[in-house]
């Protein structure tokens, strides 16, 4: 295998390679006793500790409303969020300054600040202002919306940008009026180029329910950091079990992604290749 | 207004805890990041295995999760102690959460900066008898360098909106503080949260700028 930074290995490098990661593989197995005795220590390997998800009833009664609401929300959110994308992404390639400005600074505004004081602000302006009690259902979604959609706004941008300008030019040629295009010939084209990049903020929307945790919201992180604790005093194996579900969901999600990306190179739709999903941590 | 004005000095002071936050988790993540890294494009099969699971891991894994297994998990359960006073304590094992995680992404964005070197290079340099350690210097590493200025600094800025996820522990940081001034203030609650906004955007729009502009100064023309 050669790569940039190294040729096939000759034979003394191949011996040379194989002492290196016996080594590697002797001091990676020291750290893993290292871990394990000092968890050993705290007594987190204890049966009793684990033994709660053995049991049918914890996972239906404890586990499983959680995982539900994480994903209703996430579901709830990822439903509003995508128009509020296409909408305010449309928005800012408007012919007219009066829409494409607002809308230009309603996204970079809210992709600029934290998604965590969004649902604090959903949660005490709702009372303060509008006299409204918001759950923290409400609170959670509410940000998600803002920051995932000001988000998605700029794929459906960066979407509908990457088609060559002929695409526009031969449509308006051929008689179509403005919103025509954009229905016709713009979005079925830029739709197959950004299904991906929009899966992937969506694991992203996924990701962030969690901090729900830290507005009370009964998620699936509650489940595991506060709930499963408070009754068995397992925080450690609830987290990491929980952690386990989260991620064996966004991975099914993340393969889903890359399948629609393998589709949509060699879709015969449109010639543009999909495009980048934004270097975006994603908070949460 | 006269609560943003009132409490001033407090907000100020949990800015500069979120600033402090975000260089401390900056440095270690770009420090573990490039460990990663390295650790992901040897000849190492085991060096691989282990950095992959670790970005695969940590990348699916929602942040608040993870800083909540280093404050409860680490600092309650296993008694991981760095400092004496508790919210001293609090602060590094959010660094810690914060590094972790970021680095899984730093160790993506240096990977994919290395893969922008296209072979060739490193062939032509072979060619004209540089060794290993020189290719590296002068061809290989310089370029890849300068792709990721721009997918760094968008890092930086999503560290520092991450800072606020440190609330989930009690760190004082600036989302926290915002929310007590919104229970002490229940009148303002309008205009404190567009003071954090704004404060939160002196603080990522520069961030944002500097790294467009550093990264186009130093594009490598291909």
């Amino acid at each position: 295998m050669s790569t940039v930074l190294y040729d096939t290995p000759g034979p003394r490098g191949i011996l040379r390679n194989r002492i290196l990661t016996f080594v590697f593989a002797v001091a990676l197995l020291a750290g893993l006793y290292f871990a394990y005795v000092k968890f050993d220590e705290k007594g987190q390997f204890d049966a009793a500790l684990w033994e709660p998800f053995l049991q049918g009833d914890v996972w239906v009664n404890l586990i499983i409303p959680g995982l539900v609401n994480t994903l209703s929300a996430a579901a709830v959110a990822a439903l509003i969020a995508v128009p509020f994308g296409f909408v305010f992404g449309i928005a800012r390639l408007s012919e007219h300054k009066w829409i494409r400005v607002p809308a230009g600074a309603v996204v970079e505004f809210f992709r600029a600040i934290p998604l965590l004081i969004m649902i604090f602000f959903a949660q005490y302006g709702g009372s303060a202002v509008l006299g409204l009690t918001v759950t923290s259902f409400t609170a959670v979604v509410f940000g998600l919306v803002l920051y995932n959609g000001s988000v998605l706004a700029e794929i459906v941008r960066a979407g509908i940008q990457s088609l060559p300008r002929g695409q526009t030019e031969a449509a308006l040629a051929v008689g179509l009026r403005k919103g025509q295009v954009m229905r016709l010939i713009l979005l079925p084209q830029a739709v197959t180029a950004m299904m991906p990049a929009i899966v992937s903020q969506l694991i992203v929307l996924l990701k962030d329910t969690a901090l729900g945790f830290i507005v009370a919201f009964e998620d699936l992180l509650n489940a595991g950091a506060r709930i499963l604790p408070a009754n068995f005093r397992n925080l450690i194996p609830a987290v990491i079990v929980v952690a386990i579900i989260y991620i064996i969901i966004n991975v099914l999600v993340g393969l889903l992604a890359n399948w629609l990306e393998r589709r949509s190179r060699r879709s015969r739709k449109t010639t543009i290749k999909p495009i980048e999903a934004p270097q975006s941590v994603g908070v949460g | 207004m006269g609560a943003l004005v009132e409490e001033f000095p407090v907000i100020l002071g949990a800015f500069w805890l979120t600033i402090r936050l975000t260089l401390a988790s900056a440095v270690a993540a770009l420090v573990l990041g490039t460990v990663l890294a390295a650790m992901r494009v040897s000849p190492f099969g085991v060096l691989r295995g282990v950095a992959t699971a670790y970005v695969n891991t940590l990348r699916n894994t929602p942040l608040t999760l993870v800083i909540v297994f280093c404050g409860l998990g680490l600092g309650l359960v296993l008694d991981v102690s760095f400092s004496e006073s508790l919210s001293t304590n609090y602060l590094w094992l959010s660094i810690i959460g914060l590094s972790a995680y970021t680095a899984a992404f730093v160790c993506e964005a240096i990977r994919s900066g290395i893969n922008t070197v296209p072979v060739g290079q490193a062939e032509a340099a072979r060619a004209l008898g540089l060794t290993f350690t020189q290719n590296l210097r002068f061809i290989v590493l310089p370029q890849a360098f300068r792709a990721i200025i721009a997918p760094l600094g968008s890092l930086l800025i999503a560290l520092t909106k991450n800072t606020t996820v440190a609330a989930a522990i009690g760190v004082a940081e600036a989302s926290l503080t915002m929310k007590s001034l919104f229970e002490r203030h229940q009148d303002s609650v309008v205009a404190i949260f567009f003071g954090f906004a704004l404060a939160f955007l002196v603080l990522t729009l520069p961030t944002g700028l500097f790294f467009g502009w550093l990264s186009r100064r130093l594009k490598v023309v291909r």
